[in-house]
């Protein structure tokens, strides 16, 4: 097996008192596409804080190129080239369209990504660009929010629920655009509960119960019934 | 004649009262931090750029070269070794730090250059003056001080508005969480904001030491003449605030027209019936 991109290794992490990871390995390869599965509350989304150094953890517990970076700040993880689209999207409300993408861009990491690149993908954020972010629809926002995350060039994008509070058609179209926004040579993660959705563009899955890992595997691997079970924990 | 005199140096008494409050605006607006040593700050500037203008000779306004990155710096270092490690969900602990420098600040003046009121020789400038049609007479010190407080509402917000440094402040001052995310440090964006804020602090410090005298007790004082202007001006809005220094500068004079004792008091009562009228000042932009 190739050295993973990223991993988590045994990772846990608390709120206060309140354990919500227990010992999560994980790992993503270069170019690979992985989807974290999972009911409302299993922990989903604190791994990607984790991930993202918004939760700091022991430096060894997650492991970029070979470095123990468990313990960097957020900005320092971004500044190596992981980026996020955050769970309900996030935008900066005093900012314009264009600003929330320049704000993803001021790292100044090369990359095919630049203001005119993300507006040709969106033509609406260019039709729009002076506009406050959060004056547009929940699926427009979630343009920028993407448009924001791409700006900086990463090497990973990590999508937490893109679909959540969005119309089925919007969601639709924003998992259309997926492969031309995760392109060449990019990771990603796609953190969902809506399991189908998640395993179509994926090339592996994981699956969080209660803070644990419950299943994983290829998707042609994965039967539904374990599916469920890893899911539901029935 | 003596009424619309009156008014006048109202006004340019206002630039100054503006001075003193954009530094407060700007980090409330950034990182929701009250700092309650900023009048004291004021009078260290004044000092600091006594100091230099006696033992060095500089001019006063020579002496802003100075004083102005001095206090950037010491706003800096101050907001990353102190203030960043106060600020959190609560707001009391920021309070009661920076009630702790003034306090500080109050006695180490106090300690180094005691009591006695002291004055920032401008020179033959301070007597310099324009006529104006009609007998008016207008200094051209306070004309100048009341320019370069315009110039620097103006570049405040243009830092605020149209530059990447302001862009970043918007951003942490909305989601502190995301605007890491994006690769800021808001230790640093912390760091930067109270730069500025002292910044500005360290050219209205030397225009308060040149236009009046100065003792290490009257920081508390022109806290009070910035928060009046913020708040009148309303929260967040950077030409507000400079209405609203405005507003106190000619409520005082007018004040001290009728009586010279009620200077101060009439531009307490114009604050307290802005309040009263619009409780979120004339021009808020910060909900
Ligand atoms: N800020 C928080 N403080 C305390 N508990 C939290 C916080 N955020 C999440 N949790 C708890 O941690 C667990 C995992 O939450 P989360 O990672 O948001 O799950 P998911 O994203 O999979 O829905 C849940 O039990 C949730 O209640
Ligand atoms: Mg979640």
């Amino acid at each position: 097996m190739p050295d993973a991109l990223l991993s988590t290794k045994a990772l846990e992490a608390h709120y206060g008192d309140f354990q919500a990871l227990f010992g999560i390995s994980i790992d993503v390869q270069p170019a690979e596409v992985v989807a974290i599965i999972g009911a409302n509350g299993a922990g989903k989304t604190t791994l990607m804080r984790s991930i993202t150094g918004l939760i700091r953890n022991k430096p060894e517990m997650v492991v970029w190129k070979g470095r123990a970076i468990g313990a960097l700040r957020a900005d320092q993880v971004a500044h190596l080239g992981i980026a996020m689209v955050p769970e309900g999207r996030q935008l900066f409300q005093s900012l314009s369209v264009e600003e929330n993408l320049m704000i993803g861009g001021q790292m100044g990491r090369k990359g095919p990504w630049t203001l005119k690149t993300v507006q040709d993908l969106f033509p609406l954020l260019q039709e729009r660009r002076h506009v406050p972010a959060t004056a547009l629809s929940g699926g427009q926002q979630q343009m920028v929010a993407i448009g924001r995350a791409l700006m900086s060039n990463p090497d990973i994008l990590l999508f937490d629920e893109i679909s959540l509070g969005l119309a089925p058609i919007v969601i639709k179209s924003i998992y259309e655009a997926l492969p031309a926004i995760i392109g060449e040579g990019m990771s990603a993660i796609i953190v969902e509960q809506d399991i189908a959705k998640a395993v179509s563009v994926s090339h592996r899955v994981y699956c969080l119960q209660e803070g644990r890992v419950s299943l994983q595997g290829r998707p042609d691997e994965l039967t539904r019934e374990a599916i469920s079970a890893a899911y539901f924990g029935v | 004649m003596d009424w619309i005199n009156a008014i006048l140096q109202g006004i340019l008494l206002g630039g100054l009262y503006a001075l003193f409050a954009a530094g407060l605006s700007l980090i409330f607006g950034v990182m929701r931090l009250v700092n309650i040593a900023h009048g004291d700050f004021i009078v260290l500037a004044a000092f600091l750029g006594l100091t230099i203008t006696t033992t060095l000779g500089l001019s006063p306004l020579l002496a802003l070269i100075l004083v102005v990155p001095v206090m950037a710096g010491i706003g800096y270092g101050l907001q990353r070794l102190v203030l960043n490690q106060t600020l959190g969900d609560d707001i009391l602990p920021p309070l009661l730090v920076t009630f702790g420098l003034s306090v500080i600040i109050q006695n180490g003046l106090l300690e180094i250059y005691s009591a006695d009121p002291q004055k920032i020789s401008a020179g033959a400038l301070e007597t310099a003056s324009v006529a104006l049609p009609g007998d008016l007479n207008i200094g051209v010190l306070p004309l100048l001080m009341f320019g370069v407080a315009v110039a620097v509402i103006a570049g405040l917000q243009w830092i605020f508005y149209r530059s990447a440094l302001g862009r970043a402040f918007r951003a942490v001052s909305d989601k502190q969480d995301i605007a890491q995310l994006m690769g800021l440090n808001k230790a640093h964006i912390f760091g930067l904001a109270m730069a500025l804020s002292l910044a500005v602090v360290g050219l209205a410090g030397v225009f308060l030491g040149i236009r009046t005298s100065f003792d290490p007790s009257i920081g508390p004082g022109r806290l009070i003449f910035g928060f009046e202007a913020v708040i009148i001006g309303g929260l967040g809005n950077l030409w507000g605030t400079l209405i609203g220094g405005i507003i106190l500068g000619v409520s005082q004079n007018i004040g001290a027209q009728i009586n010279p004792g009620w200077q101060l008091l009439a531009g307490h009562i114009a604050f307290l019936i802005v309040l009263a009228v619009r409780p979120r000042g004339l021009f808020p932009r910060i909900d």
